[in-house]
């Protein structure tokens, strides 16, 4: 294998759409390059269509890519797709957003975990029944619930589900896209916790896309944010929460509210102080 | 070419850290004779397949034994057929229904019985054959054109308008002109016209299912096309193509029938149900009853087809629903429940809404879903509604203004504003008050908005129906409006379509509408909630600017913390249908009195520190039918004790404008039983 400094090397994406009624195509992602590192969590932020799930959906080849490469734990992503589909699948998985249509509603929870094991030619029961066990077990889920189905759960459990499907063939990286926004706070914590602990435990990357900033400087490492399709800025997490250069991050971070009235005063009037110096708002 | 990489079977890495102890410890306690292997993969809870569901209905199970009967009675006539159909007797021509013939005679004096069994061999088995035809051909190309798209869906496509175009009727004659006689091709013809519609639904049901997210994840997983259209597309088009299939029975039986009426069909004396229709009604002036049972079996069994259809697609809308179709528990007894009477009024008094043990339920079976809700709202004051998914805030704030969805209703308590009853109003004293006094935000920006109407209609028809505004001094008020709600370039808006602008633009417009009657109380369900946080911090902005110049008072309901601790002044907590704290906001935030209020605010990943744990309150809120006796959160509440869950919790005053449905108050804050 060829000597790999990350696990992730995405070069200048672009992915253009074409426009629909008579408009001019669309660049979703205008020379995007990122990189991705072993047991890392690239954070990605962004408002709605500045290109955060194209680009998620471009490293899962569900987008065509127009230009640019990605290298993939040492190997160009979209010829060893090409060549085998089934080993990328194996090592680059998906967590969606929607925990209600994300799962088949016709299968059961033992039939959707089984299924990418079954996919890749795994035929013996009861090796597929000892993974099955074993990775309910794993997010949090009880044995009993095997043979129910998606629309018994609820959105948490649904979106544990879909943590232990994408984790069944054993990848090593995890595109979350939103995996988080559809649920309660109290979910929400659990299921960031079953993330945190399945990093710890099996070193898995995860590029964790979603637009509520304060979820992210909890799960990612280092933080990318996006606007038209375009990296305006990118850096250690901390450091880009304490410190954001750009007058982008600077309004969306001044934007969040935060759980807390005294300090909320504050932040809003610092933020129509911003606003005076220099209009970033968009409406 | 670098070396093939690792991950062909099994995930080596992940095998280091699996202990088979775990493995075996979470394997199931099986108590049932399945083991728990078999589980896996087995579908036996399954809501069980079409077939076996349509078993359960009355209605279906009739139609079906009667498509059975009628089967059985026509292709095994030579063996069941109590006389022979042929054998003329003219001396008991023209006979009503007897003993010796169960259905009376033809002019002949054949047994109509006998007649109407064999004749149903040649419509049964002609629209057999153009179901088949119909349902192969159409699902086959719909199912590939709606998950292939592309050429292959282009050209089928325009094939399929091109045969569309073709006049039937016409096919048909010519076809019976090459083959004279033969109506099993003219059947072979109609299967394939026919299957156009079939093809029609099967691609738009296929399109629909296609994006779908977990055929997304499917392909992610690497699994084949024909895996993908067997296991994820197929099993959910199968209800759409069953209704459609007993459409395309149904009227090839008519066809064949009308073919055999035509004098198109077996050559006599054998006969069809088209030709016995044909004798019936040349003699219906001499022997009416001839053509009666003929008729209702044609017409029962194309009943039948359409009933089973009806039931099928019944079934599948309901299948992959959310909830159980009907309730298994019954709900908490209304005695048990106790009556909050103090509503939590802010300091000054002198409510402008007051609302008192407001009860909501929903459906036949009459759940609740808001239960003994009591508050009430000052003039000018904001105040937040907060609560987790399903908790009853939207439902609370549509009852206010008696906006309940389909089935809700309140069962119980009062809504004063102004000192008159919101829930014992009559339709069109609620709907006057709507907009002029008490204005709704729902959740969803751009449902609000019909977009066949330009924004200078939609705002107009508010300001024509509150103010009584037309023309160009109309044209003038939504101008205001507009630039009210700081939307750049309200003369071009005026123009567009609800599609032509933003999200964000789109809220402003229906605040802008919402704000043409100069309500005194807006009641805003998630306003910002799918917008972008710049946005929501200026429609927020927006807010607070139209209460403090206005005096107009909001109930925001919101599941956002940081929302509330940006614009409210006092925040209800609820849970499960009930109010379970409210109190001012500093006060909320400092000191929370209830433990899902401290909960909640623990797991916010704000106050969190990157790689440790969220402190996550286990377990999730329970369902309306689910909803225990006792204190609804005990479940889920690190402070529980068995007395929490034998009667319910009263709210109770832990201080000055403060409540708490908690018997446990001086615990909370402790955090000594919050969990991991
Ligand atoms: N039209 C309806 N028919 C039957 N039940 C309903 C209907 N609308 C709401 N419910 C039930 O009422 C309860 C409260 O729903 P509600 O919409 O008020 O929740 P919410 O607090 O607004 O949640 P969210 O944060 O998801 O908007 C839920 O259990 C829901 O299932
Ligand atoms: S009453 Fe008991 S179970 Fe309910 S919130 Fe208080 S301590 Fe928890
Ligand atoms: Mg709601």
């Amino acid at each position: 294998m060829t000597v790999r400094e990350h696990l992730l090397d995405a070069r200048d994406l672009r992915v253009v759409f074409k426009g629909r009624r008579g408009k001019p195509p669309v660049a979703a992602l205008d020379g995007v390059s990122i990189t991705i590192g072993d047991g890392e969590t690239l954070g990605l932020v962004g408002e709605s269509g500045s290109g955060k799930s194209t680009l998620g959906r471009a490293i899962l080849g569900l987008n065509r890519v127009q230009s640019g490469s990605i290298a993939f734990d040492g190997h160009d992503l979209f010829e060893w797709r090409r060549r085998n589909a089934r080993e990328v699948a194996a090592a680059l998985q998906v967590v969606f957003q929607d925990p209600y249509s994300s799962l088949n509603p016709t299968q059961t929870v033992g039939q959707i975990l089984a299924e990418p094991l079954q996919a890749h030619g795994m035929r013996d029961r009861s090796e597929l029944a000892r993974r099955v066990y074993e990775m309910l077990d794993r997010v949090g889920l009880a044995s009993e619930y095997v043979d129910r189905y998606p629309r018994q759960f609820s959105g948490g459990q649904r979106q544990r589900i879909a943590i232990a499907r994408s984790l069944m063939l054993g990848p090593k990286l995890i595109v979350c896209d939103e995996a988080l926004s559809a649920l309660d706070l109290s979910v929400q914590a659990q299921v960031a916790n079953v993330l945190m602990e399945l990093q710890r435990e099996l070193g898995l990357s995860y590029l964790f896309i979603a637009h509520d900033l304060s979820i992210v400087r909890l799960m990612a490492h280092r933080t990318v944010v996006m606007r038209h399709g375009q990296i305006v800025e990118q850096g250690p997490t901390d450091e880009l929460y304490s410190a954001p250069k750009h007058p982008y991050t600077q309004a969306l971070l001044a934007a969040e509210p935060v759980p807390d009235p005294v300090e909320q005063r504050r932040r809003r009037q610092a933020r129509a102080a911003l606003a005076q110096r220099g209009p970033m708002a968009t409406a | 070419m670098t070396p093939k990489p690792s991950p062909t079977k099994a995930p080596t890495r992940r095998d280091v850290t699996v202990s088979l102890a775990t493995v075996t410890n979470s394997s199931p306690a099986v108590g049932s004779a399945r083991s728990a292997e078999d589980r896996v993969l087995s579908s036996r809870r399954s809501p069980g397949t079409i077939v076996r569901l349509l078993l359960r209905r009355p209605v279906a199970v009739i139609s079906l034994l009667w498509i059975a009967l009628v089967s059985i009675a026509s292709f095994a006539a030579p063996l069941l057929m109590p006389r022979d159909p042929y054998e003329t007797n003219l001396s008991k021509a023209y006979q009503g229904p007897s003993l010796e013939n169960l259905l009376g005679t033809d002019q002949l004096g054949r047994d109509l019985l006998s007649r109407l069994m064999i004749g149903g061999v040649e419509p049964l088995s002609g629209a057999a054959v153009a179901l088949s035809i119909a349902v192969v051909v159409g699902a086959t190309a719909g199912i590939l054109a709606g998950y292939l798209g592309g050429v292959f869906d282009w050209v089928s496509s325009r094939w399929v308008e091109i045969s569309m175009a073709m006049p039937g009727l016409i096919v048909l004659l010519v076809v019976l002109a090459v083959f004279p006689g033969n109506t099993m091709a003219a059947m072979v013809a109609y299967g394939f016209l026919i299957a156009n519609p079939v093809y029609r639904v099967v691609r738009a049901a296929t399109f629909a299912v296609t994006p779908e997210l977990h055929v997304d994840a499917a392909k992610s997983a690497g699994l084949g096309a024909l895996r993908i259209l067997r296991r994820h597309i197929l099993p959910r088009i199968m209800g759409p193509l069953i209704v459609q299939a007993t459409l395309v029975a149904g009227v090839s039986i008519l066809l064949n029938t009308g073919l055999g009426f035509l004098g198109f069909g077996p050559k006599p004396p054998a006969t069809s149900w088209g030709a016995l229709i044909t004798e019936a009604s040349q003699l219906i002036v001499i022997h009416p009853w001839m053509l009666v049972p003929t008729g209702f079996v044609i017409i029962l069994t194309v009943l039948a087809l359409h009933s089973i259809g009806d039931t099928v697609r019944d079934i599948t809308n309901e299948r992959w629903a959310g909830m159980p179709r009907r309730a298994r528990r019954r709900q908490v007894p209304a005695e048990a429940v106790v009556v909050d009477q103090q509503p939590v009024a802010g300091p000054e008094g002198s409510a402008l809404l007051e609302v008192r043990d407001l009860t909501v339920a929903f459906g036949d079976d009459r759940v609740r879903v808001v239960e003994g809700v009591s508050f009430a709202v000052n003039a000018g004051e904001i105040v937040g509604l907060v609560g987790e998914s399903g908790c009853g805030k939207s439902v609370t704030g549509r009852a206010l203004v008696r906006l309940l969805a389909e089935g809700g209703e309140i069962v119980g308590g009062s809504i004063r504003f102004d000192g008159k009853d919101i829930a014992s109003m009559s339709e069109r004293e609620v709907n006057a008050l709507r907009g002029s006094e008490i204005s709704y935000i729902s959740q969803d920006p751009m449902m609000a908005l019909d977009p066949s109407f330009t924004i200078g209609t939609l705002v107009g028809e508010a300001v024509q129906r509150q103010e009584g505004l037309r023309g160009s001094a109309q044209k003038q008020r939504v101008l205001e409006l507009l630039a009210a709600v700081k939307l750049r370039g309200p003369e071009e808006t005026m123009r567009r379509y609800p599609h032509q602008i933003s999200g964000g633009m789109a809220q402003r417009v229906i605040i802008a509408r919402a704000l043409a009657g100069r309500p005194r109380l807006l009641i805003a369900d998630e306003p910002t909630t799918a917008l972008d946080v710049t946005v929501q911090a200026e429609i927020l902005d927006l807010l607070r600017e139209f209460q403090s110049r206005f005096g107009m008072a909001i109930i925001f309901v919101t599941h956002d913390w940081g929302v509330v601790a940006d614009i409210c002044e006092r925040a209800i907590v609820m849970y499960a249908g009930q109010i379970v704290e409210a109190a001012p906001i500093l006060d909320i935030f400092a000191a929370p009195k209830h433990p899902y209020t401290e909960g909640l605010e623990a797991s916010n990943p704000h106050h969190a520190t990157r790689g440790v744990p969220l402190p996550a309150l286990a377990g999730s809120v329970p369902a309306p039918r689910d909803w225990p006796t006792g204190c609804r959160f005990a479940a889920r509440c690190p402070y529980a004790t068995p007395d929490c869950k034998e009667a319910p919790i009263p709210l109770l005053s832990p201080g000055p404008e403060r409540l708490s449905r908690c018997i446990h108050i001086e615990r909370v804050g402790t955090r000594e039983g919050v969990t991991k």
